[in-house]
């Protein structure tokens, strides 16, 4: 875990989803220690643009070779963007899971909700705890 | 005990490694309870030989197509079985192996299945198809299933003429998934369109129909096609794999998910199975797809090689889940299949159709011709046609059978408003002389 | 080395020549019509399939060469977990394709086929002894399609009972991926129930889980971790308490034989695995044969048609069932798999059958006991039919997974074990041997897994690099998921 990295401008959610949130829209993708545990990313099951999810509510899923999990919303709104490069190119999940891997950007609807998350620090130290 | 290759020795040598006097003692774990206090009473042990006799008797109980002109259709036919089939999948290294779970010893039947899914994509005019299905019945259940799914909605809307078995199916299949199953009136032997589409609306996921359907007749299909897009509704067909050599393939009238029973590639008759379920649908529901799906990729070596891919979407990973509980599959009927087409090849399956669907009007013909016999409908046929004939139906079939002929089959049980009506299928295996006989008998019932 | 298959073999399309043939029909004997009349332009097909053109003894070198790519049973070793790879008996292959029983038609008159009905009938009652059910369907196809008929039968006995509000499904977690799966397919929610340390149900969690709004258990005993449950009295008890049912996964039947049965164990509900337990050969991925059986209470529910015997001996197909779930599959499932099974019933009698599970336990536990020195073994219990191993410290220790000792085994001409399953054990080897296998080859199997073992610790690069003998080596499945090429195309070609 010592090579990975755990950008400190970033939220984090216990289920390994990440968020950077820019004016009032979070973008939103999974972090390094996620795509390492899935192995090769394969696909990635996004929803349509204008769907509203919710806190802590499934809002895709992403599929390995062996393994799929779902993904969770790290925050409640509406999605404004979804990254269709990865129709193409799912690696990018695995190659640059905070840059080009992320997955879609949600208008927030209660940017309270971010108080919930965890920062970097917090994150990794729940990491070490063998999660 | 011949097929346990342990000596006496041998096994008192295994029981010391393990550390135990006997073999019952591995047994311990069940509780004396439930433990099984008394022999098995089931027959046998026989020698090979006794088997070989005791089968034969039991199978000279049946009157088979072999000494019988078999007439007899209805979603299983007897076509012609070349011997390159048996010679192919008779081979060990295919007969006894399991799911290709280890693709670097598994290439042929990775290999087979992937030229199995083209031939399947070919006939059916799609771009995507799985490994196989149960059977026609139980790929066209998991292709309503999809449709729910896909599209979120509860309505399948299904052709009265779909084959009853087909049809009881899907109910089974989809009823715990809390769908409404709505019928699609008949008219002359094919689908009424008008009453359909009053029937086909904002709630259907689903268009299903057979083609040609379980009369023999042809539907409607492009218009079919049409209102189910009208309403976003999915258009399922479940084709003969045979009439494809001369039919339009379903893909390219509109289908979005096509199946076909395969028995009739390569697939003895064997009372009901085992056949397979052919399965095609396009690429945007690919994901969608129930059952095994092989792929091409490369090997670190750099040479081209096949695996099972897209697994995420099977059950073994993706358990409750996944998009069907499908596990093993018909592998080896999908293997006869694809020598089947393989004999067959572009030509042969044309120069067949024509030759089935010649022969097929040429009894329907001679049939019609017969005082108080005439043709149920009059919609176009492939290779079954339905009869009316003067008298009911048993009496017929008993004639027949005196003449030492199979068929025809009378659906009355599921369709009452036909109790007279007869289906008859015909292949190229019967012979002029066989139609003739068969006519001639039918003209002897008043 | 000549007569050695190629380790790539052309797909049947690029050995394709336009104008080749294999087949010939029967000359056309009838009057023909013109086919314009016969089918209305609006249905034909104007491009025909691209199907390949091909001679008679290229199809043959080509389906021949490709068998050689492949292992099977008849091969070598198969060891594949839970999936019960034993000895096909030939003779079985012969008598299914009697004509009396390969070329009858599904909608003969039954006074026609009472050879096939009197063998259905027969086999129903012989499969009901052995498991201590009441009747069986045969019309299911395989193990999976059992559990959707059996889960279809539990649905419809509550439902008559009115208990409509029994929708969830308990399944351990170390069930087979097809019990969820099946589960949910019913329309039911699925529970998952831990394992306690034993490799057992925990009872606190059951007893926690059950309620009024229980369906059913499913269960595999012996589990996927080769173990025999026992507290199955306890569990079969407090499940019936609750008002749900019993289902029996029947994929591990082959440790029980003669030794215990389903039925007397308080299950409702059974599937069997005709082409695991009775040998009828798997052929690549099926066919299987996944008949049901069920206690009487649930007999109203089977799919039709049932076989019965009138009281003058004639044998017919019952259709008469207003209680009935209908059909899972068309007539009456894979009648040819069913006449193997009979075989190999005849061929062991009760006596044979009981062997067979004890030469099946005795030769995993030869090796559990043999290699449990050099891999993990978590649960340390005696097994049944199959063990499960773990390569965890193994791979803690020299970096080499599961997956690397499997591939290795490639090179020795075995088929691996099953691996990474069952999901609640790491790194995961789980090993069914069958009685039908020889003390020699069980002897090379472990020489080879402690050979590998030592292999890790030594040279750990060529472990990784296996397979090297194969045909092709390790292939890159993410590129397959991720750009599926999945039929090939004529522009590729």
């Amino acid at each position: 875990m010592a090579e990975m990295i755990f950008p400190a401008d970033l939220k984090y959610t216990r289920e390994h989803e990440w968020i950077r949130v820019e004016g009032n829209v979070g973008t939103v993708g999974i972090t390094a220690f996620a795509q390492d545990q899935l192995g090769d990313v394969v696909f990635v099951e996004l929803p349509p643009v204008g769907t509203e999810v919710k806190a802590g509510q499934q809002f895709g899923t992403v599929e390995s070779v062996k393994t799929v999990s779902d993904l969770f919303a790290p925050v409640s709104g509406k999605v404004i963007e979804v990254n269709t490069a990865l129709e193409k190119s799912p690696e990018l999940v695995n190659q640059d899971p905070y840059g080009q891997g992320w997955m879609i950007k949600i208008e927030l609807s209660n940017p309270a909700e971010l108080d919930a998350l965890l920062d970097a620090a917090a994150y990794q130290a729940f990491l070490k705890e063998g999660h | 005990m011949r097929y346990i290759p342990i000596t006496g020795d041998e096994k008192a040598e295994m029981l010391r490694a393990i550390g135990v006097e006997s073999t019952d003692a591995l047994f311990a774990d069940i509780p004396p309870a439930v433990r099984l206090s008394r022999p098995l009473d089931l027959p046998g042990p026989l020698s090979e030989q006794e088997i070989d006799a005791e089968m034969r008797a039991l199978a000279q109980k049946n009157l088979s197509t072999q000494d019988y002109a078999c007439f007899l259709g209805a979603g299983a036919y007897d076509h012609y079985i070349p011997a390159v089939v048996d010679a192919i999948i008779r081979r060990g290294e295919f007969l006894t192996a399991y799911t290709p779970y280890q693709p670097e010893i598994s290439q042929g039947v990775l290999q087979a299945i992937y030229e199995y899914q083209t031939m399947v994509c070919e006939l059916l005019g799609l771009e995507v198809a799985n490994a196989s299905m149960y059977d026609g019945a139980s790929a066209l259940a998991e292709a309503a299933v999809m449709a729910l799914h896909a599209t979120g909605r509860k309505g399948l809307a299904v052709a009265r003429s779909v084959h009853p078995d087909y049809r009881r199916v899907i109910r089974t299949y989809t009823e715990g998934l809390g769908a409404a199953v709505t019928e699609l009136p008949m008219g002359d032997g094919a689908t009424d369109l008008a009453r359909a589409e009053a029937l086909i609306t904002g709630e259907t996921a689903a268009v299903i129909v057979q083609m040609p359907n379980f009369f023999g007749c042809l539907e409607p299909v492009r218009d079919l096609a049409r209102l189910a897009r009208q309403q976003g509704a999915l258009f399922i067909v479940a084709a003969d794999p045979i009439s494809l050599g001369i039919l339009e393939a379903p893909g390219h009238y509109g289908a979005d998910i096509a199946v076909a029973e395969g028995q009739s590639l390569g697939n003895p008759l064997s009372f009901g199975g085992p056949w397979l379920g052919m399965m095609a649908t396009t690429e945007k529901l690919l994901r969608r797809l129930p059952g095994r799906i092989a792929g091409a990729t490369v090997d670190v070596r750099g040479q081209r090689g096949f695996v099972l891919t897209l697994q995420a979407r099977e059950q073994h990973i993706r358990r409750e889940k996944a998009t069907s509980n499908i596990c093993t599959n018909q592998a080896l009927n999908a293997l006869a299949a694809t020598v089947y087409l393989t004999w067959l090849g572009k030509q042969g399956i044309r120069e067949l159709a024509e030759h089935v669907l010649q022969k097929a009007h040429y009894a329907q013909r001679q049939i019609a011709s017969l005082p108080g016999w005439r043709p149920a409908f009059s919609a176009p046929f492939f290779k079954e046609f339905a009869v009316l004939g003067p008298a009911e139906p048993a009496r017929v079939q008993r004639h027949l059978l005196e003449k030492k002929i199979l068929g025809g089959y009378s659906p009355s049980r599921d369709y009452p408003e036909y109790p007279n009506l007869m289906l008859f299928a015909v292949t190229e295996k019967r012979t002029r002389e066989e139609i003739d006989r068969l006519a001639a008998a039918l003209g002897e019932v008043q | 080395m000549s007569g050695q298959p190629r380790s790539v073999e052309p797909l049947i399309f690029e050995i394709s020549r336009p104008g080749k043939r294999a087949y010939s029909l029967p000359r056309l004997d009838v009057p023909a019509a013109p086919v314009e009349e016969l089918i209305p332009a609006e249905y034909r097909r104007e491009k025909p399939p691209e199907l390949p053109e091909v001679a008679e003894v290229e199809l043959v070198r080509h389906f021949t060469r490709l068998s050689r790519l492949n292992h099977g049973v008849d091969v070598d070793f198969y060891p594949l977990g839970s999936c019960t790879m034993k000895y096909n008996p030939k003779i079985n292959e012969e008598v299914a394709r009697l004509p009396g029983f390969a070329h009858t038609h599904p909608l003969q008159p039954e006074e026609t086929v009472q050879g096939n009905l009197e063998l259905l009938w027969n086999l129903e009652r012989w499969l009901c002894e052995v498991t201590g059910m009441d009747r069986m369907t045969f019309q299911p196809a395989a193990g999976a399609h059992g559990e959707l008929t059996g889960i279809l039968l539990v649905r419809a006995y509550h439902r008559r009972r009115g208990e409509t509000q029994r929708n969830k499904i308990l399944v351990p977690d170390s069930s087979h991926g097809t019990n969820p799966a099946t589960a949910a397919m019913a329309g039911f929610e699925v529970v998952t129930i831990p394992s306690d340390r034993q490799g057992n149900v925990d009872l606190e969690r059951l007893k926690a889980a059950l309620g009024p709004d229980t369906a059913a258990l499913m269960m595999t005993n012996p589990s996927t971790l080769g173990l025999f449950d026992t507290n199955i009295e306890e569990v079969a008890r407090l499940v019936h308490e609750a008002g749900g049912l019993l289902y029996y996964d029947g994929a591990n039947l082959n440790a029980l034989l003669g030794y215990a049965r389903p039925g007397d164990m308080g299950f409702d509900v059974v599937h069997l695995n005709l082409h695991k337990t009775f040998s009828t050969p798997h052929g690549g991925g099926g066919p299987g044969g996944g008949p049901v059986g069920v206690k009487k209470e649930l007999v109203p529910f089977l799919p039709v048609p049932v076989v019965e015997k009138a009281p003058d001996g004639r044998f017919y197909l019952d259709w008469d069932r207003p209680q009935s779930i209908g059909k899972v599959r068309s007539f009456y499932g894979n009648f040819g798999v069913a006449v193997r099974a009979y075989a190999y019933i005849l061929a062991h009698g009760g006596e044979g059958l009981k062997a067979v599970a004890e030469h099946a336990v005795l030769n995993a536990n030869y090796i559990q006991a043999r290699l449990k020195d050099y891999y993990d073994l978590p649960y340390d219990r005696r097994c049944m039919h199959e063990t499960v191993l773990s390569a965890k410290t193994l791979k803690e220790t020299t970096g080499i997974k599961t997956l690397d000792v499997a591939k290795r085994l490639l090179d020795e001409g075995i088929h691996p074990p099953t691996i990474y399953f069952p999901l609640i054990v790491e790194e995961a080897i789980m090993i069914e041997p069958t009685e039908t296998e020889s003390k020699e080859t069980l002897d090379r199997f472990i020489d080879a897994m402690i050979r590998i073992y030592h292999e890790a610790h030594q040279e750990p690069e060529k472990v990784k690099a296996a397979p090297v003998r194969t045909p092709v080596g390790r292939l890159d499945e993410a590129l397959a998921a991720r750009r599926p090429d999945i039929r090939w195309r004529r522009d590729e070609g």
